[in-house]
């Protein structure tokens, strides 16, 4: 038996996992998110990463970031690597792409933050 | 003099949703922002996690902040940035606001109703009591954490993090992945005070131990931070002799509680709760100074933002209400017994039209299997079962109040859950 605690919302529910056959069984979660959770927790680990990226801009130099998806749990330090050798010379909206499949997972790094809001906010 | 009817003091995420909530009732609506950004502390808080509850998506600080910004942009309502609040004055039916910025300088406005929006603050380390020299590299959390995100910096190499605050698990991921190595998170309670899950996401994923009822009882360094000294503390969070242990590190990381900024409030003469460090209010989360609101952490320090929008949205609709017409109120005190930390609001106004009352609470122990039961005299006006009740968890409930209260005290109390009760 296995015991894990379900990192999907605030509640943070204490769940137990047992394996019948090739099947987990999940006890302990209060939604169908937490069954999820254990099931990919047990046989692929994977997590979102949030950071930031360099810009050329002086007034804004660090722009916030994230996977739009979760990554494996041992790829994250290879997806931070790609992550800090990006320096933003434009400035780009929310949501944008700022690295397309980072580390082949499928997975892209967009922005968090409207770079064009945070460059001419002082002058509102 | 500009004159408006509602003015909210701070532009993170209570100023912005109490600032909305104003406007669309066709309010003119002023907000004052001493940054020079709109979104407040969201602007640092890169992580995801934000919004599950209200918009049942999980987004990081920014993109929470951004979706009340783009609003607050789009309906075009005035703000003030850069600009601080140097006084507030009663002055008539309103107050007299006297502010600072570099195109005014000095100027004052005048406001029918003002909503005090303007957070927390991080305690220090002056206000934890370590003791040794003073050397650079000691931060709070929320100061490192603006340095990595907004700034860039690396606050140092070698970092260890004294309390298990959200934001010091946090920042113990955050240096990590920046390249900082993490040697422990220190926690002078026997049980951590951030959530679980960010002790698995932040610390366990990085293999970060958290040493419990452990507490850094002494700095060594000249210029910068050389090493601390550790100790096991007891019951009573005395270090017990013979435990201290010397960590060499370059920087200490400090998340050990926020207090809700009040300075604003207390120029006003407005009434505190010694428990909550905020405002004592009714259920429109006006104060004890009549046109005079409070919302988000300068109220009482919240674990999640979406509870923050929430009183945002609450005080600025009410704030609307007070200038449209102003009633005088009628107020029921809430008693709560000594099983509750605090209970905000902590008075009901019984004149009011705003019928339902959202109560935000948070035990004072952890308790399993409780009922919690809200009364006036004899009328039952809530009753709930909590499987599980934590101190850092923080609860919300919703109380419809009736015409006619059978008292003009209302009492909340919990009491264990009768096993007949639990079987069902």
């Amino acid at each position: 038996m296995k015991h894990l605690i379900c990192i999907e919302c605030p509640i943070g529910c204490s769940l137990t996992a047992v394996k019948s056959g090739e099947q987990w069984e999940i006890k302990g979660n209060r939604c169908r998110k937490g069954e999820q959770f254990a099931i990919n927790e047990l046989t692929d680990p994977r997590r979102s990463v949030c950071s930031t990226v360099k810009t050329t801009y002086r007034k804004v130099p660090r722009l916030p970031v994230r996977t739009n998806g979760e990554v494996p749990l041992n790829a994250i330090f290879a997806v931070m690597e790609q992550i800090n050798a990006v320096t933003l010379d434009h400035p780009v909206h929310i949501g944008e792409v700022i690295i397309e499949n980072v580390c082949n997972t499928g997975i892209n790094v967009i922005a968090t933050s409207d770079l064009y809001y945070l460059l001419e906010e002082d002058g509102q | 003099m500009n004159e408006y009817d509602v003015v909210v003091l701070g532009g993170g995420p209570a100023g912005l949703a109490a600032a909305l909530a104003s406007f669309e009732q066709g309010m003119n609506t002023l907000i004052i922002e001493r940054e020079n950004r709109l979104g407040g502390i969201l602007k640092q808080c890169i992580h995801d996690g934000f919004g599950l509850i209200k918009f049942k998506e999980k987004l990081t600080g920014p993109e929470y902040a951004q979706r009340y910004v783009d609003k607050v942009l789009a309906c075009q309502m005035p703000v003030l940035l850069s600009t601080f609040v140097l006084t507030v004055e009663k002055a008539g039916t309103g107050f007299v606001i006297t502010l600072v910025n570099a195109a005014q300088g000095v100027a004052q406005i005048e406001t029918r109703a003002l909503i005090l929006a303007t957070g927390c603050r991080e305690r220090t380390a002056k206000q934890v009591f370590i003791n040794g020299t003073r050397p650079a590299g000691v931060f709070t959390a929320g100061t490192a954490q603006h340095l990595v995100n907004i700034e860039g910096y690396l606050p140092g190499k070698k970092c260890v993090i004294l309390g298990s605050g959200d934001i010091g698990l946090i920042m113990a991921r955050r240096l990590t992945l920046e390249g900082a190595q993490v040697l422990a998170v220190y926690e002078a309670k026997s049980t951590p005070s951030g959530l679980s899950r960010n002790i698995v996401q932040c610390l366990n994923d990085f293999h970060i131990p958290l040493h419990l009822s452990t507490t850094i009882t002494r700095v060594f360094g000249d210029n910068r931070v050389e090493a601390v000294e550790i100790a096991r503390v007891d019951e009573n969070m005395r270090p017990i002799k013979g435990t201290e242990q010397v960590i060499s590190c370059d920087t200490v990381i400090l998340s050990v509680g926020l207090i809700p900024e009040n300075e604003i409030a207390d120029m006003l003469g407005v009434e505190i709760d010694a428990a909550t460090k905020g405002p004592v209010v009714d259920q429109n989360f006006m104060t004890s100074v009549e046109g005079v609101f409070s919302c988000g952490n300068a109220l009482h320090v919240n674990d999640l933002v979406d509870y923050v929008s929430e009183s945002g949205e609450i005080a600025g609709a009410n704030a609307a209400q007070y200038v449209r017409e102003a009633t005088p109120r009628q107020l029921a005190e809430i008693k709560m017994s000594p099983d509750f930390l605090y209970v905000v609001p902590q008075q009901i106004n019984i004149n009011s039209s705003n019928r339902k009352a959202v109560l935000y609470f948070r035990s004072r122990e952890v308790r399993e299997n409780m009922r919690v039961t809200i009364k006036s005299g004899d009328q039952v006006l809530l009753s709930k079962r909590y499987v599980i009740l934590r101190p850092p968890e923080m609860e919300r409930v919703r109380l419809v109040i009736k015409d006619g209260l059978a008292s003009n005290q209302i009492e909340i109390t919990m009491e264990p859950v009768k096993n007949k009760e639990m079987a069902l």
